[in-house]
């Protein structure tokens, strides 16, 4: 569909709307974080105006290094998991009847209106040695005995991935069901068994959906703040509960608000080399 | 035997019956056109000989070899389907040896087997582009040249051409006819276009509700048609209901049709003949009154419909061979009697 181009004022008026919104809540508290990232800290509670970079400079140390790689790390194994299992579940989904389909559709739906707080002490009860799940395999003879599986990296990961995985099957699902039918059934007259067919050509035709989806879900994987620290250990934590604990419990706001704009930064700069490793692959290909 | 060979086929989903006890022997190197209209059990068909398509009953069976429990992707059939389904992220190269990657053929021979296979559908030097940058007719042909990658033991293809325009149409079914009659390649080609199926079959198969109304060769489908369903389908024709007189006589409108009876027994039934065999004279004596309705002057061809006892009656002539009658006029319709064809009512 061709449109005219915009000409006088009135023909942006449109976008009035959406650009108050992101400026009233997005661009002025995001500019309000950097100033505030500047600010001197004044013992004993809040902040006074200055441009200091000691907030920054205090974030380059081996142990915040660490909290960030960590962080990192466990965005991207959570991204990595929720794609490696929604995707051929959603595929599958996609073959099913309608009913079946929707029936999946709205449990999944459910799962999205539990807090991070429940799905957080729902998971650490299932995984406790007195009420948890061990129970069950020692019942059904599998174990001598229950067992603790938390506070661990195991649980974390667990409760991480429970909490994404909806968010990743329903990004997943527009894009699998408009998927052609045919393109499998071309791979498989090729001579190409189904799930070579799936490998080959099905992943391949939405490597963007896919690249997509895996930004989404580390990003969103990168925020949990509530799950490391109810289901892992101090070790565990990440650099979400590190800016919590410092600028609600240390009252630290400047050197939280540092560690937050470098964790974004860090995030643009990692989603940015994403997209253009996708851009490249596309372009060679 | 050799060939192929469909064995009392069906193909039921739920309570419709889509196939319905398909009996079919093709043997090799023919060409065979599926007809019908839509949904009438020629993709379901073609679709359980490629074994896309589970059968409820029956069986399909090549060279004597029963293919029915062998699954899709170890048949080596060649397939093209309506859609295309090429694989929107590799070049034309890489879509065509696909199935030579998935064999594990090396890569010099890859690279050969695909020039080849571009220079035999005329698309030489494209290996390297993109698929999404290709014409409508270009895809066409990369679809075929990748179906046909293997040596496929049969080449099916599905609506293959409806996504074409009308002119690029006639010219691909020539060109699949020629590149059939090269490879020597039995070949299945699922159609609802008529004069698609005339171009290029050695078999018609005409199929109406799941069942083969007919299977001949186009001429023969065309001039001796087995069903009213079949007259009607292929090409236009006029069908008029006639009675048996005394002596077995076919009667149209109390005018028996000089030369054509009626088979023992059958004292109603159907008479189909082609407008260009209808001739009508100004001399109504000894033929079917009638009164022209409309004339369709085509250029090449000149329609004439004639309205006799309430059936319209179609006559094709040429504009040479063009009676100088106008709407309105009364005129005599004669029916030849070789150009008759009688059938059931």
């Amino acid at each position: 569909m061709r449109r005219e181009p915009p000409r006088t004022i009135a023909d942006y008026a449109p976008l009035a709307f959406p650009a108050i919104m992101l400026i009233v809540f997005f661009v002025v508290p995001f500019s309000t974080m950097i100033a505030v990232s500047f600010f001197r800290r004044q013992q004993g509670g809040f902040y006074t105006p200055d441009f200091v970079i000691d907030n920054y400079g205090r974030f380059l140390s081996a142990f915040f290094g660490g909290v960030l790689g960590f962080s990192l790390a466990l965005a991207i194994m959570v991204a990595v998991i929720c794609v490696g299992i929604a995707f051929p579940f959603t595929y599958l989904l996609t073959k099913t009847s309608r009913r079946v389909q929707i029936v999946w559709l709205v449990c999944l739906l459910s799962v999205l209106s539990l807090s991070e707080v429940i799905i957080g002490f729902a998971w650490s009860t299932l995984l406790s040695r007195t009420a948890g799940i061990t129970n069950l395999l020692v019942a059904a003879g599998l174990m001598s005995e229950p067992q603790a599986l938390l506070p661990g990296f195991g649980a974390v990961l667990t409760g991480m991935v429970y909490q994404a995985l909806p968010y990743t099957i329903l990004m997943l699902y527009p894009a699998l069901v408009r998927l052609d039918t045919t393109l499998l059934e071309a791979a498989r007259t090729l001579g190409a068994s189904p799930l070579r067919g799936f490998i080959n050509i099905i992943v391949p035709t939405l490597r963007n959906t896919i690249i997509a989806t895996l930004i989404m879900v580390f990003v969103f994987a990168l925020g949990s703040y509530l799950l490391p620290q109810i289901l892992g250990r101090p070790q565990h934590w990440t650099l979400s509960v590190l800016i919590t604990d410092q600028a609600i419990y240390q009252s630290n706001m400047p050197f939280a608000a540092a560690m937050a704009v470098f964790l974004v930064l860090i995030s643009l700069a990692l989603v940015g080399l994403t997209l253009l490793a996708g851009g490249r692959r596309e372009a060679t290909a | 035997m050799s060939g192929l060979h469909l064995k009392d086929l069906s193909k039921r989903f739920g309570n419709f019956t889509a196939v319905d006890d398909v009996e079919l022997t093709v043997p090799h190197g023919t060409f065979v056109c599926m007809l019908g209209p839509s949904g009438c059990g020629k993709t379901t068909l073609l679709r359980m000989i490629a074994g896309l398509e589970e059968p409820s009953a029956g069986s399909v069976v090549l060279d004597d070899e029963d293919l029915t429990p062998v699954p899709t992707h170890k048949r080596n059939f060649g397939m093209v389907f309506q859609s295309l389904a090429l694989f929107p992220h590799l070049t034309v190269g890489e879509n065509i040896a696909y199935p030579l990657r998935i064999r594990g053929i090396d890569k010099d021979k890859r690279r050969k087997r695909v020039e080849e296979l571009l220079a035999l559908v005329h698309l030489p030097d494209y290996a390297a582009r993109p698929v999404s940058k290709l014409s409508g007719g270009q895809r066409q042909r990369v679809a075929i040249a990748r179906a046909l990658a293997l040596s496929p033991r049969l080449f099916l293809l599905d609506e293959p051409l409806s996504a074409l325009d009308a002119k690029l149409r006639e010219a691909m079914q020539v060109e699949l006819r020629q590149l059939q009659q090269k490879l020597g390649i039995t070949t299945i080609v699922v159609t609802h276009d008529q004069r698609e199926a005339m171009t290029m079959a050695d078999l018609v198969v005409v199929m109406g509700e799941g069942r083969i109304r007919q299977a001949a060769s186009p001429m023969e489908i065309y001039r001796k048609p087995a069903d009213a369903f079949v007259a009607d389908f292929i090409g236009s024709t006029n069908l008029l209901e006639v009675e048996a007189d005394s002596v077995g006589r076919a009667v149209f409108l109390g005018q028996p049709i000089a030369g054509l009876s009626l088979p023992e027994g059958m004292a109603k039934g159907l008479v189909s003949i082609r407008p260009e065999n209808v001739h009508l004279t100004e001399n109504t004596n000894g033929a079917i009154r009638g009164r022209v309705t409309f004339i369709r002057d085509l250029g090449g061809t000149i329609e004439t419909f004639v309205e006799a006892g309430g059936t319209i009656i179609v006559a094709v002539t040429t504009p040479r061979e063009r009676s100088n009658v106008e709407a309105g006029a009364e005129v005599g319709v004669t029916l030849p009697a070789e150009s008759c064809v009688v059938l059931q009512q």
